[in-house]
């Protein structure tokens, strides 16, 4: 039985967002690198408009679920999102989040202050966290619809696959007409994500 | 072939490509669904596929196919197994030629579902065969090979994968699709067919005379397995095995289930070898009481000692307690972590300009005092607008209106049900509360189209599953003939049209039922329908927040008042309730 351990990273946001395409990025990657892959993600009722999850073991021989506290990469999608899935990262694990935050209809219903991109960047803090302007370089990319592909490209440098794997097959999972934008959006996101990297890195 | 990244479903329906399948057809239901949604689009078919109105109908079309000795699936969740029932369990007795899977995909953790039950139960009850897989290659493997099995023994099979197989990607490889050369024919046989008692006694019987061949059949197949590796075993079965896989030490003995009915000898075997055992599965404990039959003196925990949960969803951290629990060092220890506190909840709601919203704001509105059975669907949702007092199952919202009627409930009852789910279950109640007197009114949400389960097409919608026109089925025609005085169909993004429906409603005795038709907000969408975007004029807006209340998506506050946000849909239902007029459609110069 084999017990070397699976990069385990987990993708999440919100419904609509695209985190389930994120996920096949990475997931035709591994095919591409002939490295075996386990995932699991959200479908169904939790889709509309709710918090969704995409667990990906990279490497992963067993069951497709990531136990919380030993997640190694977290990308979230959503600030607020992120902050209620942090307890999955472990200790020293990284998280790219998209700095943005969709308050939810629950909280304006309430009328009680709704939480700040600050307040939750803040809380966010003890992590070895990456925050990347998604909605920006979408745009700067051509399309707001490709904020998905822009955090992939910014997560790109703290996942065990190569640089062309994860190109390659973001190449093959984005809807052909839309490769152009895409591969622009996934440069602008990797470019994003190496100043973190130095940053991280050192700490 | 090169292994593919696939979701568990997809490799599922592959499989079936593989066996090859003559006919398929199910009812959607979370997480079966796209099994079906994939054979319907798949290219040069050689096969028949059709997304039934129920799943007893489902069932009973598949099991006629299989007696005209082609192979057939039929698909649904676990509950809906509950709804073909009824044909299951003759099924047994009448047998099949052709193969018979039945899938049913079952929900640990009800992550979309309104209960938790087991379908190895059934197969358990029903004595037909069950197969349990672990994994997407597993599930893979096994719906491509059961048809032979169920042609083998003649019986149906139930194929039993979970959410976290059907809803979970993986390196997966595929075979060959191939095409069918089969054609059905029935061959008369009523001492078969026809279950009278004087037939149904000697097929009963021989039902009974397969078990053992079969239970033998199961083990030589290698779907039970096992390795000998200490004096503790741990026996598992279906997604729990991966978890166990994970964490089991080196010297701890490992068996697996992953077929059903289990060989009592054979399973003796393999635990009286051992002192301890622990059994770790989902859900019902189905391996368990195998164990405990004859375990004799091995000592045996699981959740029958409070080791394991009978409830909920495994993981790798629950199944390293467990087997903690019951003395057995995991490999792995996981840590203690907990989630931030006070993180705003993010449930799932109705999609911006939902048309069912308007529809329970309405029906809030005029019936204040109302009480509100419903039923399953994303209107399920409604929950959160006070609207859905009830949900038990599909169907349930009309009958669970007429009987708390009939009970002396006095305060006016107020269904609703979806387009869907009143023609899968919906009409029978609805006839029965007319027959029988009911006074109540029955709002039908009718989107044309099955949305929660991922837009399945249905009799509303005007095309079958494989996208060939077909005329959509008439709501009024259908209640009228089930004695309905009133019915009236309102578009509920006009609100004036459906309060003064509501109201009319309200104050007829009898049944009446109001059909709010609009297209689902996401059809709609992809049909290309644009309704305009929508601004709100600040100085006009006095901030009352009665918008903000409606709970649309499309809506938010902001530090001046309130702000359309880009999920607007144009459905335009909060112009209507503004009463300051501050919400417009923006015209473009």
């Amino acid at each position: 039985m084999t017990r070397e351990k699976s990069f385990d990273v987990m993708i999440v946001g919100i419904g609509g967002q695209g985190t389930i395409l994120a996920s096949n990025i990475l997931g035709s990657a591994c095919l591409l690198e002939r490295k075996p892959v386990k995932g699991a993600e959200t479908h169904g009722m939790a889709q509309r408009g709710g918090s969704v999850e995409s667990h990906i073991r990279i490497g992963g021989v067993f069951g497709p679920l990531i136990p919380p506290g030993t997640a190694d990469l977290l990308i979230g999608f959503d600030l607020l999102v992120a902050l209620r899935y942090a307890h999955y990262l472990k200790p020293e694990g990284i998280m790219v989040v998209n700095r943005q935050l969709v308050v939810p209809t629950s909280v304006h219903m309430a009328g009680t202050p709704p939480p700040t991109i600050e307040q939750v960047a803040g809380a966010l803090a003890g992590h070895r966290l990456c925050l990347i302007d998604a909605e920006a370089l979408a745009a700067r990319a051509g399309s707001p619809l490709t904020q998905n592909v822009v955090m992939m490209g910014a997560a790109s440098h703290f996942i065990p696959l190569g640089f062309e794997s994860l190109q390659s097959a973001m190449e093959r999972q984005v809807p052909a007409k839309t490769v152009d934008v895409n591969h622009r959006a996934f440069e602008l996101g990797r470019a994003a994500g190496k100043d973190c990297e130095s940053r991280i890195s050192t700490r | 072939m090169e292994p593919q990244y696939l979701l568990g479903n997809e490799a599922i329906a592959h499989g079936c490509l593989e066996a090859p399948i003559d006919l398929a057809c199910g009812y959607p239901g979370t997480p079966s669904s796209e099994v079906i949604d994939i054979l319907r689009v798949c290219p040069e078919r050689g096969y028949y596929v059709e997304w039934s109105v129920n799943e007893k109908v489902a069932l009973e079309n598949a099991l006629a196919a299989a007696w005209c000795g082609v192979r057939a699936l039929c698909t649904m969740k676990h509950v809906g197994l509950n709804v073909a029932a009824d044909p299951l369990m003759t099924s047994a007795y009448t047998g099949v030629t052709g193969g018979l899977v039945i899938m049913s995909a079952d929900d640990p953790f009800a992550h979309s579902s309104q209960n938790e039950q087991d379908s190895r139960c059934y197969a358990q009850f029903s004595r037909i065969l069950c197969l349990d897989p672990s994994s997407i290659q597993e599930a893979h493997d096994m719906i491509r090979d059961a048809f032979g099995l169920s042609e083998e023994f003649g019986l149906p099979v139930l194929f039993r994968p979970t959410t976290r197989i059907c809803h979970s990607k993986g390196d997966v490889t595929l075979g060959e699709a191939v095409r069918s050369e089969r054609r059905g024919e029935f061959h008369r046989d009523p001492k078969q067919y026809v279950v009278i008692p004087a037939h149904t006694r000697v097929l009963h019987r021989k039902l009974n005379e397969k078990q053992p061949e079969i239970k033998k059949r199961l083990v030589e197949l290698g779907y039970n397995h096992y390795q000998v590796r200490g004096d503790t075993a741990v026996i598992t079965g279906g997604i729990a095995a991966e978890y166990v896989r994970e964490v089991i030490p080196e010297d701890v003995s490992f068996m697996k289930i992953g077929a059903y009915p289990i060989d009592e000898e054979w399973l003796s075997g393999f635990v009286r070898l051992h002192k301890r055992v622990v059994v770790v599965e989902e859900l019902a404990p189905v391996i368990e009481g195998a164990v405990r039959e004859v375990s004799g003196t091995v000592e045996v925990h699981g959740k029958k000692d409070g080791h394991s949960p009978f409830e909920g969803e495994f993981s790798p951290g629950l199944v390293a307690g467990i087997l903690t629990s019951a003395g057995i060092t995991p490999v792995v220890r996981y840590p203690e972590v907990a989630p931030v506190p006070d993180v705003p909840a993010r449930p799932p709601i109705l999609c911006a300009g939902c048309p069912h919203r308007s529809v329970f704001y309405a029906i809030r509105k005029i019936f204040k005092d109302g009480v509100y059975p419903s039923d399953i669907g994303c209107y399920t949702l409604g929950l959160q607008m006070g609207a859905v007092d009830t949900t038990i199952c599909m169907g349930a919202s009309i009958t669970v209106g007429s009987g708390m009627k009939h009970a002396g409930e006095t305060r006016d009852v107020v269904a609703t049900i979806g387009d869907s789910t009143f023609l899968h279950t919906g009409i029978q109640g609805l006839l029965n509360a007319v027959y029988n007197g009911a006074d109540m009114t029955v709002v039908i949400l009718d989107n044309r189209i099955t949305a929660m389960t991922g837009h399945q097409p249905n009799p509303t919608t005007g095309v079958t599953a494989t996208g060939e026109p077909t005329p959509p089925t008439s709501l009024e025609a259908i209640c009228r003939a089930c004695g309905v005085a009133l019915v009236e169909t309102v578009d509920p993004y006009n609100l004036v049209s459906l309060t003064t429906a509501l109201k009319d409603a309200k104050a007829r005795p009898g049944v009446k039922v109001i059909i709010a038709r609009q297209a689902c907000v996401i059809s709609a969408r992809r049909a290309g329908i644009r309704r305009g975007t929508y601004t709100v004029d600040e100085d006009a807006c006095t901030g009352c927040g009665l918008c903000i209340q409606f709970g649309c998506p499309g809506l938010e506050r902001t530090e001046s008042g309130v702000g359309i946000t880009d999920l607007c849909s144009g459905c335009a239902i909060c112009t209507q309730i503004c009463p300051s007029g501050a919400i417009r459609k923006e015209v473009k110069k």
